[in-house]
């Protein structure tokens, strides 16, 4: 690790005016940059961590019902606290890493990531949910751009994250043998006014929305609605894990899992 | 009533307190004054001419003390090869320089370069990036196939190629086995691969080297699984330092698994620079640099044929193996595709007649050693998987194809140079059957359909050769070493004792169960026993721990020194009484003469012999100190029979182990708990390899899995509860405590039947074409090979 700077400012407004410096990034929990800092891969000058903010903390529910997540809630946190509102979200965050990585590791670090293999990312995709920066609100549809890359500008901020809660959902992980991330992960969300399906860890192109079983099970909310469909192998990661066409295969399986067990 | 002490019971292991409470003395918590650090630069591309390496600005930047390059070694050695073996035309093998930091070529991605010494770690990791190399890539061979065609890139261009050695065992055999074969009612072949394994002890790799200027005296500290033999490989082959001047010091030692028998060029480095500079010098392991300096374990790819007659008796087996020993010989790896493992290609059966055949090749890859098991696990993973494939091409029952060819009659010398000295492989089959409870199985296969799911089950017999090893035998094989152990019972003037072992505890629990032998020999309490080993300036030379030789070969040194231990106590006890030594009986911690009730306590003798002004010294020295040597005249042979019963998801591939028993015989058993949990930690690694681990290189020598991002760890999740058995005893023949050694059977017994049960569940499913899968069986592997 080369040296660095470190603060860690109490309101959001101090932690963008920090990174608005030459040098400075944002630390959420440190669970991706700090390995890839001790690789000497990144060199920041001054990190702001973002952990000492109370508005970025925590969960609460918004008058339209929605499920608010503070951009640097830990995934612990929202494993608990999530649970009796969107059981299928809270899931997703249990099952990410270990109990350490849960402990430190946070929302908007791992949105700002956008690890094509990471859980969270194909949550605010499948739920249609709404990344709120420091500067303004990014529909998950226009959020996510690709294998680590997200429509967030240098020194942007994600402070929360709004998600519409569904009447059913299931987050179904098949998860890559060493690293246990997402082989494939896919994320089912059943809203009244339609089904939406994302899929992680398997595109080339990073999370996305699998519009024909969408479409599909907008129609007839049953895994057997899912027969007959595939997404193509080609554009699928390939590598030693998996190849194009298992991740392919897998995709399918998941939904239909992840439909069988939408609750 | 279990025994509570002494042979047979199972205290708890009196060193975990240390290890759990974080109050461990481990090589990376020795710190000494006026340290230094050093980093190594490394190779980053797999095979290339060194041209140049400019240190100029990078020895300039701050804190940085010296740097050392191949140049600074020219006058220095290189890492010796413990092992010579002699090829099928009676040539020795070829053996190649393997300088200390490279020198005019790198050959592996992770071949140290030069090694930066500075005030801290941090200096020298940023002096590292100074550091201007002019390399001159050539192309690297890696697939060991390629690798011996006809102008294929040569690794070390003084070679003739990249053939170390062609060995043929035993050559004699060759013309009846071919014979053999042409005459057979069957034949089964089968190609697999044993992958290559990253052995990953929970510890990295530390060294810290130390020079006395007083006394001139050099210390090493480190990561060794035996502290001796670094001290004379490195003090007589590398740096020339006599055994007086050097001392090596292994402490708390966090796993070995194999990778750290060997001397490695990092600890060689510390002790060299620690005398130039005159200052300690520091190195820990990060667990990248493991992945790419520690040696790698397995990787064979075999061709192996079974024989049979009408009857389905083996006649023959015939196996080809090519073995990878990377781009530098590692300490003993010419042995282990040879000795450790064509000996052992009989197994359990009759077969009368075997030829192995084993190609060991150069790659442009880490150097290849013993990791646990060390050839025993590839002998028995293609003997098996090859049986289990007859059985179904013969539509047989595999339990009754290998109990029909087992080997009943003992001793039994093998078509392989061995003589097994006893088992009983009848009863370990029978054994298993019962606690894997296999009348059972039908019902749990039908329980298993109904959820979706295959279930399969596999059986593998293992019999190893260990106890390692008669010294006079793997002299004539080529060892350059005895193999023989020692031990010092020091007792002290009131009764406790110090062993001092040269065996060594890296996990083994030698600490709890070596004080339960002799305190069952002296009858006293096993709280006034200590066992001392890994410093070489505390006991004399032993061999260190591998091979589950401590206690077979260690333990048994132990017994010959307590024995005359107990003949002198008894001179000194009989003295006190005015009794003759042979009326003296030891009871209970004290020595009567037998037939009255007169008896001393054991602290009286221990007492008289350090304060001698009743005792017979016209006789007998005082003191109680003794030291044996012992060399085992056999290999020790522990057997057993495993089952694993799988479940295959038939959607993704997945495979997980549903119920697991082994059925092991050891010989007789000093502390069950602890054997237990040998077989526990070895089944868990040979689960490891066959449904996760694998080390993969692209064609340009990058290792893929280079970290545990990539390369597949197996975690408490991944095992099921263990049923495991050691009743079935059939004592070892040839030392004194008819033990065997268990460290290594599970993960030798483990890997074949995994595969086994994968086999057996996809047939279930009527996916009879499935004959083989390679291992790691990674969801993805049993997926495409279900869907081929
Ligand atoms: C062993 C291990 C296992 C893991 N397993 C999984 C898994 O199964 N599934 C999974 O999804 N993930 C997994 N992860 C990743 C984990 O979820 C990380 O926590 C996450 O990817 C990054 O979050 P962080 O808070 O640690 O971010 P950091 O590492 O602190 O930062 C990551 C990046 O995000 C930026 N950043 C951080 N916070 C913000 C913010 N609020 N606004 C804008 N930018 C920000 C940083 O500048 C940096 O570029 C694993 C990690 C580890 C170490």
């Amino acid at each position: 690790m080369y040296n660095f700077d470190f603060v860690r400012p109490k309101t959001i407004a101090d932690a963008a005016a920090a990174l608005g410096h030459e040098g400075a990034q944002a630390l959420g929990g440190g669970q991706t940059l700090l390995p890839t800092m001790k690789q000497r891969l990144a060199s920041p000058e001054t990190l702001v961590s973002l952990t000492g903010i109370p508005e970025m903390q925590g969960v609460c529910k918004a008058d339209d019902g929605a499920i608010c997540i503070g951009g640097a809630t830990p995934h612990a946190v929202v494993a608990a606290e999530v649970a009796a509102h969107y059981p299928a979200l809270a899931g997703l965050a249990s099952h990410i890493g270990d109990p350490a990585v849960r402990n430190r590791g946070t929302i908007g670090g791992s949105l700002a990531n956008n690890d094509p293999s990471a859980c969270y990312p194909s949550a605010v995709l499948g739920s249609g949910a709404t990344v709120v920066t420091n500067t303004r609100q990014i529909a998950a549809d226009d959020y996510f751009q690709g294998m680590f890359t997200t429509a967030l500008h240098e020194g942007e901020i994600i402070t929360e994250v709004r998600f519409p809660v569904p009447e059913k959902a299931s987050y179904q992980k098949f998860e890559q043998p060493a690293s246990r991330f997402a082989l494939v992960g896919v994320f089912v969300a059943k809203y009244a006014d339609g089904v939406r399906v994302a899929v992680t860890g398997a595109s080339e192109e990073g999370v996305f929305r699998w519009t024909e079983a969408e479409e599909a099970l907008s129609a007839n909310f049953s895994a057997d609605a899912i027969n007959g469909l595939t997404v193509p192998a080609d554009g699928m990661i390939g590598d030693l894990h998996g190849s194009k066409e298992y991740r392919a295969h897998l995709v399918g399986v998941m939904t239909k899992r992840a439909v069988a067990a939408a609750a | 009533m279990p025994k509570d002490h002494g042979i047979g019971a199972s205290p708890k292991r009196r060193e975990d307190l240390r290890f759990l409470t974080g109050t461990g003395n481990y090589t990376d918590d020795i710190n000494l004054y006026g340290q230094l650090y050093v980093h190594f630069l490394r190779s980053d591309v797999a095979h290339g001419r060194l041209n140049k390496v400019d240190t100029t600005d990078a020895a300039a930047m701050p804190g940085v003390v010296r740097i050392f390059t191949g140049d600074d070694f020219a006058g220095v050695g290189g890492l010796p090869c413990g092992w010579q073996v002699t090829d099928k035309h009676g040539q020795p093998m070829q053996e190649p320089g393997h300088p200390v930091l490279a020198q005019g070529k790198v050959r592996h991605v992770g071949d140290p370069i030069a090694a930066i010494v500075a005030d801290t770690y941090e200096q020298a990791r940023d002096a590292a990036e100074a550091i201007v190399l002019d390399i001159e890539e050539l192309p690297a061979v890696i697939d060991m196939k390629a690798a011996v065609q006809d102008g294929a890139p040569k690794v070390h261009d003084d070679l003739t190629s990249n053939l170390c050695y062609d060995w043929g065992f035993v050559e004699e055999n060759k013309a009846a086995t071919d014979e053999a074969f042409k005459n057979a009612a069957h034949v089964t072949t089968l190609e697999l691969v044993n992958n290559r394994l990253v052995a990953n002890p929970m510890e990295p790799r530390v060294a810290v080297g130390d020079y006395n200027r007083s006394t001139d005296e050099s210390t090493l500290y480190t990561t060794s699984q035996n502290p001796h033999v670094i001290r004379l490989l490195m003090g007589a082959f590398v740096l020339g330092i006599p055994e007086h001047k050097l001392r090596v010091v292994a402490p708390d030692v966090g796993g070995g698994f194999g990778t750290k028998i060997f001397h490695y060029a990092e600890e060689a480095f510390c002790t060299f620079a620690a005398r130039q500079l005159k200052r300690p010098v520091k190195w820990t392991s990060t667990r990248s640099e493991a992945f790419m300096s520690d040696a790698h374990g397995r990787d064979h790819v075999t061709k192996i044929e079974l024989a049979l007659d009408k009857d389905n008796n083996f006649v023959a087996l015939r196996t080809e193996t090519y073995a990878n020993m990377g781009a530098y010989l590692s300490t003993f790896a010419p042995s282990v595709p040879t000795w450790l493992h064509g000996t052992l290609m009989a197994g359990n059966y009759r077969t009368p007649l075997i030829y192995v055949n084993v190609k060991a090749v150069f790659t442009n890859t880490v150097p290849v050693d013993a990791y646990r098991g060390a050839g025993r696990p590839e002998a028995t993973y293609q003997l098996e998987r090859v049986i289990d494939k007859a059985a179904r091409e013969l539509g047989v029952d595999p339990i009754k194809l290998r109990r029909q060819n087992f080997i009943t009659q003992f001793p039994y010398a093998t078509p392989v140079a061995v003589e097994y000295d006893t088992g009983d492989y009848v009863a370990t089959m029978d054994k298993l059957e019962q606690i894997a409870d296999l009348s059972g199985f039908e019902a749990r296969r039908k329980a298993s359909e109904a959820k979706g799911k295959l279930r399969g089950l596999g059986i593998n017999c293992y019999i190893e050769a260990c106890g390692i090893a008669p010294s006079n035998l793997v002299g004539q094989l080529g060892a350059r070493a005895g193999l023989y152990e020692s031990a010092t019972v020091r007792v002290n003037a009131t009764g406790s004792i110090s062993v001092m072992t040269g065996s060594h505890s890296h996990g083994q629990g030698h600490e709890t169960a070596f004080p339960q032998v002799i305190a069952e020999m002296l009858g006293i309490d096993e709280s006034m026993i200590e066992i001392v080993h890994g410093d070489t300036a505390k006991g004399p030379m032993g061999m260190g721990t591998y091979g589950s030789r401590s206690l077979a070969v260690g333990g048994s040194a132990m017994v010959r020194a307590t024995e005359k231990i107990i003949n002198k106590a008894k001179k000194i006890a009989a003295h006190l009484m005015e009794a003759s030594d042979a009326d003296i009986e030891v009871k209970d911690g004290k020595f009567h003469v037998a037939g009255t009730d007169k008896s001393v306590a054991w602290g009286d003798v221990t007492l008289a012999a350090y304060v001698p002004h009743n005792y017979p010294l016209e006789d007998i020295e005082p003191g109680l100190e003794e030291t044996a040597f012992y060399d085992p005249s056999n290999f020790t042979y522990p057997s057993g029979a495993y089952c694993c019963e799988v479940e295959v998801d038939p959607d993704t591939g997945r495979v997980t182990i549903e119920r697991f028993s082994a059925a092991d015989d050891f010989g007789n058993i000093i502390n069950p708990m602890i054997v237990s949990g040998q077989v526990h930690g070895g089944i868990g690694q040979g689960i490891g390899q066959a449904l996760l681990e694998g080390a993969v290189y692209d064609d340009n020598g990058q290792l893929l899995t280079g970290s545990y991002m990539d390369y597949a760890m197996p975690r408490a999740s991944d095992v099921p509860f263990y049923t495991v058995d050691h009743s079935c005893v059939t004592p070892c023949t040839h030392n004194p405590l008819g033990v065997k050694g268990c460290g290594e059977a599970g993960a030798i017994g483990s890997p074949p039947a995994v595969v086994n049960a994968v086999i057996d569940a996809l047939h279930s499913a009527g996916k009879t074409n499935v004959t083989h899968i390679d291992m790691p069986l990674s969801p993805n592997r049993v997926w495409a090979a279900m869907n081929a």
